[in-house]
């Protein structure tokens, strides 16, 4: 089985988000980069699947060459080869289209639920559309029986149990798997392992990002004794007005 | 311009947050069509032109009773083209969100999910969108002739405008390759209040020591009609479900009021609370950086305060 793993390459969540140059770029100094965590999870079900059943894994990431520590993290954490397709990332269908540009060889294309940077969760479904094959997500658990996918998927309130076949598209998302950590051996082997590069498909852009901003600052905290909870309940109904 | 609204149904019933993208549609100022999918309760449909509907059409065939993602967007899309429609709206959801990106892909559209304003039109077509977990928003200008939007929870305020809509029996051919990918179950919590939809939502974190004391909460949470939440140590550790787990990996809620108990206020749990609008803090440690995130604080031990909430509401009501 060939299994193609799309990873993002995101501010790790603990960054403070700010933009420079008029608010139109992300300020990045300062910034630490890392696998999205989504995609961490489905890096990590296709190691477990590697590992009982055999299967290759293939990495892709769309990005420019900034993110190759990142794709060699991946495949430190085992991945056997990885593709990045050299473009900025600019939009969801952007990075869709490339993505089915490569994916058409392999069984099952598993990525994140979402990237935490621009959080649109729906790379995979624009990709499962693109090649017409299904597409599942957020997938809590995914076993595989010959060409059966089973899969749970988490929606509002509780989950579904869904069946499909192979080619498949997943949105990944805990606890699907645990996270790996690269261990010595991985980082090492990681340095030669194949990277390829190539070159983007390129499509006409029906979205484009125009500027950014930050949320309002929020207001300082106002504190209430523990022996007054019912000045805390007077306050959320007249002065708050949420109750 | 002509705006086409998905209505998603829970056990028949219209949700709030599909009722939230019609009072969007009405800001657009253009003439909606609403679409409801299989099994659906008539008095929902017939209210749908109290908030704004001109027409509404409701595609009762019982293969849709299923929400199969392929299938709602194979039909949505021919419903686009039926109506001659520019815009397609619906609510995230985790049917949602994936049927609006499948119909961007077939009809060309441009396409924005969490979507949290109307759009600003004067020259263009510009939606404002949270990204980075909530912590910025973007400003996107769609180009497409066509468009695809998801809105976020509170991206309008529910509207009643008084009209009235005929409902309209919707067919479709619907196509035997979309239903290859089978719901073989669902299991969902009922009557509880969803956390993604709810109006107040009571949450615990490691602080509540363990799930034998969540009870206060639950208590807590029936006196305000609020849904429970959770951090996401909690749910890792199988004290609560995981479709409770708030946070940057989990549901991003925007209630109106958020009460936190006994959770330390992580920046990644905090990325799936900040669209809340108020944020009540109960921490026994004055230094916990939730403080910070809130508009008001208790310092105090989790298992005296909660319990005096609770009697402080149910004696004012
Ligand atoms: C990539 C990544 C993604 C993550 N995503 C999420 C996410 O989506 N959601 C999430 O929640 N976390 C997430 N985390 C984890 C996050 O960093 C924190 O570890 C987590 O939120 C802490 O949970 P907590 O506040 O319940 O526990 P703790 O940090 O242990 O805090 C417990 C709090 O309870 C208080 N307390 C203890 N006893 C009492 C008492 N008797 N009464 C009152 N207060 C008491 C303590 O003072 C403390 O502040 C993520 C982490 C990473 C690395």
């Amino acid at each position: 089985m060939k299994i193609l793993v799309c990873i993002s390459h995101v501010p790790d969540t603990t960054s403070k988000i700010a933009f420079t140059d008029n608010n139109t770029k992300l300020e990045t100094s300062g910034v630490q980069y890392i696998i999205g965590p989504y995609d961490d999870y489905a890096l990590a079900r296709a190691v477990e699947l590697k590992e009982s059943s055999g299967a290759s894994i293939t990495v892709l990431n769309v990005g420019l060459a900034e993110t190759e520590p990142t794709i060699r993290k991946a495949l430190a954490i085992g991945a056997d080869e990885a593709i990045r397709v050299n473009a900025f990332p600019t939009d969801s269908l952007f990075v869709a289209t490339q993505i089915a540009e490569q994916a058409k060889n392999y069984d099952l294309i598993l990525m994140g639920r979402e990237s935490i940077d621009f959080n649109s969760g729906v790379v995979h479904a624009m990709v499962g559309e693109i090649l017409g094959i299904p597409s599942v997500s957020p997938v809590m658990k995914l076993d595989i029986d010959g060409t059966k996918v089973t899969m749970t998927k988490e929606i509002e309130g509780g989950k579904e149990q869904v069946e499909s076949n192979l080619p498949l598209v997943a949105g990944c998302q805990e606890p699907i798997a645990e996270w790996k950590i690269p261990n010595m051996r991985g980082i090492m082997s990681a340095r030669t392992k194949p990277l390829k590069i190539v070159e983007p498909k390129g499509i006409e852009a029906i979205s484009i990002n125009k500027k950014f901003e930050l949320p309002a600052p929020k207001s300082a905290v106002k504190m209430i004794s523990a022996d007054n909870v019912v000045e805390l309940v007077t306050r959320l109904k007249t002065e708050a007005k949420v109750l | 311009m002509n705006i086409l609204v998905f209505l998603e149904t829970s056990e028949g019933k219209i949700k709030k947050t599909s009722l939230e993208a019609m009072a969007y549609a009405h800001g657009m100022n253009g003439v909606t069509t609403a679409i409801v999918l299989g099994k659906a309760d008539a008095g929902d449909l017939q209210t749908l032109g109290k908030y704004g509907a001109a027409k509404v059409l409701h595609a009762a065939d019982t293969k849709l009773d299923e929400p199969i993602i392929q299938v709602y967007s194979s039909v949505l899309a021919h419903a686009m083209q039926d109506e001659k429609a520019d815009v397609l709206l619906l609510a995230n959801s985790s049917l949602g969100t994936p049927v609006a990106a499948k119909v961007a892909i077939k009809l060309g559209a441009s396409f924005a999910s969490n979507v949290t304003e109307l759009p600003d039109t004067s020259s263009g077509f510009t939606v404002k969108r949270s990204i980075y977990t909530g912590k910025a928003f973007a400003f996107v200008e769609l180009t497409g002739a066509k468009k695809v939007i998801t809105l976020k929870k509170n991206a309008a305020e529910l509207k009643e405008t008084g009209g009235n809509a005929p409902v309209v029996n919707y067919t479709v051919p619907l196509n035997e390759a979309d239903f290859n990918t089978k719901i073989l179950k669902t299991e969902k919590a009922t009557g509880d209040i969803l956390l993604p939809e709810a109006e107040i939502v009571v949450s615990g974190g490691r602080g509540m020591k363990g799930p034998e004391h969540w009870g206060i909460l639950e208590d807590l949470a029936k006196a305000l009609h609020a849904a429970t939440g959770c951090s996401k140590p909690v749910s890792d550790m199988g004290w609560r479900p995981h479709h409770e787990h708030v946070g940057q990996t989990g549901v991003k809620v925007a209630p109106q009021l958020y009460i936190a108990v006994g959770i330390s206020g992580a920046i990644q749990h905090l990325a799936g609370v900040n669209s809340s609008k108020c944020i009540v803090v109960i921490n026994k440690d004055a230094d916990a950086p939730f403080f910070k995130a809130a508009d008001y604080g208790i310092v105090g031990d989790a298992f005296e305060v909660v319990p005096k909430l609770t009697q402080a509401i149910l004696a004012s009501k």
